[in-house]
């Protein structure tokens, strides 16, 4: 990974306590922005990736040379409009694109962290997220958002700082990670794990990588976040580059050629310990266990406006999930909006082209920033 | 129907919490918005509709208010609102009590079936009344249980449930309905207007 062009990144030197008891001192926190602050300052707002994302939202990630993950979303004239807002986005902590993770080398050893890297949550991710607000000098965003763990960085967010925005937009997501979430997330681990290159997460050390392990990892959950009937109508049965069946263990199917070649790219930008770190935290986020049981409690001190949106065909973080969030909210007269996109897309679809997603979602918050 | 909007909008005081349950497009909510300082909030079964709403920055969730309504604590809001929606639901009556758990008042609005050109629709031809209010056949409406404002009237009094207000609207005309002129008004409007509490 080619990790030191263009990349944005600030130095935090307020000591950050973790959840796991361990504290954190002049870490990078690597980010970009887009557009730019107007002089109210009332238009910024803040977006969290999900778990193989970064801070790259839009335009060209430099690191790829691909369109940045959310450039659906966010550009000019898109539904988050440059032209309009100030868009802030940072690599969480335990990511492997500028921000303190497994890939740095740790100053006292002279070698690279592994998994000697303290296990984070999610609630240390926007924590340390929370420090750009003062650099950027920004006293009250216009809005967070995010989709799947971007969404949860949103509900922890609002839950930690009540009154630094002013609407809230988490995504297909869950206050809690289901069995079936951290079972995937086992299913990746164990699989890097399996690779006998990762060496017991010290494989940096020694010029190795565990390139197979992780593309399994990668093949496995990307097919949590496509839908059978997506994947039947693109991919059916229908055959690679062949007319008929080889009788072989070669990727007969698109489907098979299409997963392994989703494996293969992500190695190139994906490291495998980050994988581990972050697929951990999401499985240890659980607001509603922080509040007692009472996901309500969480949001009680917030006059942040809220809209919640799921998708048909996402079975990964289903709408039944988004709406527990909904509910917990209604239950304390909490202004929340909720949507739900019919598409077959699955839990991609927020990262896809599903136009009436990216209407409602770009008329919502045009229409809460005149709401002004 | 311009006028019903405007008698509901009478109905609710100045800085009161309002939840209107099957809110449409949100054109009543907009209405409420513009006229009264108040806090709204609304449900809608629709995806289309829903999504039209959220889209003009109203606070509305996507959902059923035959399902959806127990989310609601208790008096959690001041005024109901649940403009001809009523004879949509499976359950009406549950509805009803679903309405006065969540709100302290609820304003139900009936397009009235005992309107004399619905009776004489069905006296003369024979067949299920369609009318300005109530386009549909018989075998794709939407409305499986139509009343009357007799109906309704009769509905509330049987179970205690306290009449503050009930109006006739008729050609955008509104007058009041009490015991003596019941049976006018049911012949005679086409909309029966209800502010009913507990």
């Amino acid at each position: 990974m080619n990790k030191n062009i263009n990349i944005k990144s600030l130095i935090i030197d307020k000591p950050l306590k973790l959840d796991c008891g361990q504290t954190i001192n002049n870490f990078p926190l690597a980010y970009e922005t887009y557009g730019s602050l107007n002089e109210k300052k009332d238009n910024a707002i803040l977006v969290f990736h999900a778990l193989t994302g970064d801070q790259f939202v839009s335009g060209i990630n430099p690191i790829t040379k691909k369109d940045g993950w959310w450039s659906y979303a966010v550009g000019p004239g898109k539904a988050i409009d440059t032209d309009k807002y100030f868009v802030i986005c940072a690599n969480v902590i335990g990511g492997c694109l500028g921000s303190f993770g497994p890939s740095n080398t740790n100053s006292e050893t002279n070698k690279i962290y592994g998994t000697t890297f303290p296990v984070i949550t999610i609630n240390d991710m926007v924590n340390a997220q929370h420090n750009l607000l003062e650099f950027l000098k920004i006293e009250k965003l216009f809005a967070v958002m995010g989709g799947s763990m971007g969404g949860m960085q949103v509900l922890q967010f609002v839950s930690n700082f009540p009154s630094k925005a002013k609407i809230a937009i988490p995504i297909a997501c869950t206050s809690s990670h289901s069995a079936q979430n951290i079972a995937f997330n086992e299913l990746g681990r164990q699989s890097i794990m399996a690779d006998a290159n990762w060496l017991d997460g010290s494989y940096a050390n020694q010029n190795k990588n565990p390139d197979k392990g992780l593309s399994v990892a990668r093949m496995a959950a990307h097919i949590t976040y496509l839908s059978k009937n997506g994947l039947q109508e693109k991919f059916g049965r229908k055959l690679q580059e062949r007319d008929d069946l080889k009788f072989s263990f070669d990727a007969d199917f698109q489907i098979e050629s299409y997963l392994r070649y989703q494996g293969s790219v992500f190695v190139d930008r994906f490291d495998a310990n980050s994988y581990l770190y972050i697929t951990r935290a999401m499985d240890y986020f659980d607001l509603t266990k922080e509040y007692n049981g009472n996901l309500s409690k969480a949001f009680e001190k917030t006059k942040t406006k809220f809209l919640l949106i799921s998708f048909t065909s996402d079975w990964l973080y289903p709408t039944s999930e988004n709406k527990e969030i909904v509910i917990a909210l209604n239950a304390i007269g909490a202004d929340v909006a909720f949507v739900e996109i019919e598409s077959d897309k699955g839990h991609d679809s927020f990262l896809l082209d599903v136009p009436e997603f990216l209407n409602t979602l770009k008329n919502y918050i045009n229409n809460s920033y005149l709401k002004n | 129907m311009k006028q019903e909007f405007k008698i509901i909008s009478d109905f609710i005081e100045k800085n009161s919490r309002v939840l209107d349950v099957g809110c449409g497009d949100g054109t009543l909510m907009e209405f409420l918005q513009k006229n009264k300082e108040i806090d709204i909030r609304g449900i809608e079964i629709s995806k289309v509709n829903s999504q039209k709403c959220v889209s003009k920055g109203l606070t509305v969730i996507e959902g059923d208010a035959e399902k959806d309504l127990y989310q609601f604590p208790n008096s959690s809001f001041d005024f109901v609102i649940l403009s001809q929606t009523l004879q949509a639901f499976l359950n009406p009556e549950i509805v009803i009590q679903e309405l006065l758990r969540v709100g302290k008042k609820a304003i139900v609005t009936v397009p009235n079936f005992g309107f004399w050109k619905a009776r004489l629709h069905l006296l003369i031809k024979g067949t299920m009344p369609i009318t300005k209010n109530l386009p549909d056949e018989w075998y794709n409406t939407p409305n499986i249980h139509m009343c009357t404002i007799k109906d309704f009237y009769k509905f509330c009094h049987d179970r205690d449930i306290k009449l503050d207000k009930a109006l006739a609207l008729h050609n955008e005309k509104s007058s009041f309905i009490n015991e003596a002129n019941l049976n006018i008004k049911n012949l005679s409007a086409e909309l029966g207007i209800f502010l009913i509490e507990k």
